[in-house]
């Protein structure tokens, strides 16, 4: 388990008019080494639940524990925690601000103490992971680049903290289809390569289906449905009361089947869908 | 030309680098009329010159060749330019960047204020706006405690109280969600269809192109496909290439017939894919 919240309360503005409870009574385990889906609509919670697995927001009631520490205990090392998990924000590309890429990535991994070298082999290795040319780029101004690349700097950055547990909270938000498949391959890519933790928080039903192992629904800032991504989309109705929908292709495939046509339909993708109508096709076609 | 509501004629726009020695042409020599009435979606990656197209059809940005007309005026002219922005409105990706005042009815009636437009023209206008982004209820409400799709609308409002006959609306969903999306989505159908707004909608999302009457796609700031929906969508390879995506049933009725399955090519929603198999 990297990751577990016991009952775990915050409110915002309390004792105020304004109060409201973000967050309500969270029970949550993350596995080591699992990919996680975060969705539920705007309001419901999930950034506030994302800024506190590494420390950036204090429960008001209940526990947090990150790979063994209870990060709200007195005395916790939250040096240590958000090093071990790090959460790039909505719209990270905002957040670069040194005169080079170099610079830029480094800066974490720097203010951990780190030697040169170490930091050096760290940053090259950031860039080969999200793609992005260490020779080419290191000493190039990062606000040159374009919006897709000046984001995977961002994750860059935090990549060379070397952290456990990723958080991604809408790392697609405002690309074009090509930004958006190259940042969610190479977020693949740390999933099964570098058997990073990864909890990716997003709007998008379609990105969510194709990537994750396990979905996690947040409404009014409670747990509203947890289980594997084929359960949770085979439960249309329900996400579509909390406000969410289901990829188009999902939805394509029950209604092919309500018309009487025996198909699976706990489809997910495109290709899922066209193996499983070819064979439907070609076992109809030979009876 | 009396029908055309934008007109672009041999249009460029250079974005001069601060050192002045970088020039990147955005805009490269476009002819584009948009018709009265007409719902025109603009697609292309990032960088391929649709923002900067949307900029320079109300005059946020001034052609370096060629001439942008709305409905007859030209942007060069700068005593129309007021005329200009009156007939066509803008509405952005970032709705907090778009809200100015602490009460929604307030936030719409900025615009008509500026304009000179009499307090109880005003009002009606207001009310008329929020009437029809059906957000009526909210009037009294403080805009940073709706939700994004919410305050869309509320800023979708503050330019339909100006009464322009043209919204160019520029990636209005890309920061909502799914229920967000479908909210702004209605009302971009309902400003069009009902209101008989001309609008202009650039976006990322194929799904929402799919509603378009016609579809212009954008590549190193020049058009390269033009359409109707049903024939952008039904060339997949030619629209990937372009860093683009089709919808997914578009893209499996691409597929299945690559494997001879008999599937009509310009599928463009779920219910047309059931009823073709």
């Amino acid at each position: 388990m990297i990751i577990k919240t016991e009952n775990l309360n915050y409110i915002y503005n309390p004792n105020t008019p304004f109060e409201k409870k973000a967050l309500d009574n969270i029970n949550l385990n993350i596995e080591e080494g699992d990919f996680v889906g975060l969705i539920g609509h705007t309001g419901s919670g999930k950034s506030t639940l994302v800024q506190h697995l590494n420390g950036l927001i204090k429960p008001t009631s209940g526990k947090i524990i990150v790979d063994g520490i209870d990060i709200t205990s007195k005395g916790a090392n939250l040096k240590e925690v958000r090093q071990k998990v790090g959460l790039v924000f909505q719209y990270p590309e905002h957040q670069l601000f040194e005169e080079t890429i170099y610079k830029d990535i480094a800066f974490g991994a720097k203010n951990l103490g780190l030697g040169e070298e170490e930091i050096h082999r760290r940053v090259k290795k950031a860039m080969e992971l999200v793609g992005l040319n260490f020779e080419a780029l290191k000493d190039r101004s990062p606000f040159e680049l374009s919006g897709g690349q000046k984001r995977r700097v961002a994750i860059a950055g935090v990549l060379a903290m070397k952290p456990k547990v990723l958080v991604l909270d809408e790392p697609t938000a405002g690309l074009d289809p090509r930004g958006r498949d190259e940042i969610l391959g190479k977020i693949q890519k740390l999933y099964e390569e570098e058997g990073i933790t990864i909890i990716l928080v997003s709007h998008s039903m379609e990105d969510i289906a194709k990537l994750v192992n396990r979905i996690i629904v947040m409404h009014k800032g409670k747990v509203a449905m947890e289980g594997k991504t084929r359960e949770i989309f085979e439960q249309a109705e329900k996400l579509e009361e909390l406000g969410l929908g289901i990829p188009q292709i999902t939805s394509f495939m029950r209604a092919y089947k309500r018309k009487g046509n025996q198909v699976r339909d706990d489809i997910l993708t495109v290709e899922e869908a066209k193996e499983e109508l070819i064979n439907y096709l070609r076992r109809k076609g030979n009876a | 030309m009396a029908q055309d509501m934008i007109r672009m004629e041999n249009l460029s726009y250079e974005y001069n680098s601060i050192e002045g020695n970088n020039q990147l042409l955005a805009i490269n020599n476009v002819n584009i009329s948009v018709k009265k009435g007409e719902y025109l979606v603009i697609l292309g990656h990032n960088g391929s010159g649709k923002s900067t197209l949307a900029k320079l059809m109300n005059g946020l940005l001034l052609p370096t060749k060629g001439n942008v007309y709305v409905n007859g005026m030209n942007t060069r002219d700068e005593e129309k330019i007021w005329d200009i922005r009156e007939t066509a409105g803008m509405v952005f990706q970032n709705p907090d960047n778009q809200i100015v005042a602490t009460i929604v009815e307030e936030d719409v009636a900025f615009g008509p204020e500026n304009q000179g437009v009499p307090p109880l023209e005003i009002r009606q206008r207001v009310d008329d706006a929020l009437r029809i982004v059906d957000m009526t209820e909210y009037k009294k409400h403080a805009p940073h405690l709706l939700s994004g799709g919410q305050k869309q609308r509320v800023a979708i409002a503050g330019i339909l109280a100006m009464k322009p006959e043209c919204i160019i609306l520029d990636e209005p969903t890309a920061m909502l969600d799914p229920i967000g999306r479908v909210e702004i989505i209605n009302t971009i159908k309902k400003l069009n269809k009902e209101e008989k707004k001309t609008i202009v909608h650039i976006t990322h999302y194929m799904d929402e192109a799919v509603e378009a009457d016609r579809i212009l796609i954008m590549e190193q700031g020049q058009i390269v496909m033009e359409g109707t929906p049903r024939e952008i969508f039904s060339q997949v390879e030619k629209v990937k290439k372009l860093g683009l995506d089709v919808p997914q049933v578009t893209e499996l009725a691409y597929e299945l017939r690559k494997e001879g399955i008999n599937v009509p090519q310009d599928i463009l929603t779920v219910e047309e894919l059931v009823k073709a198999l």
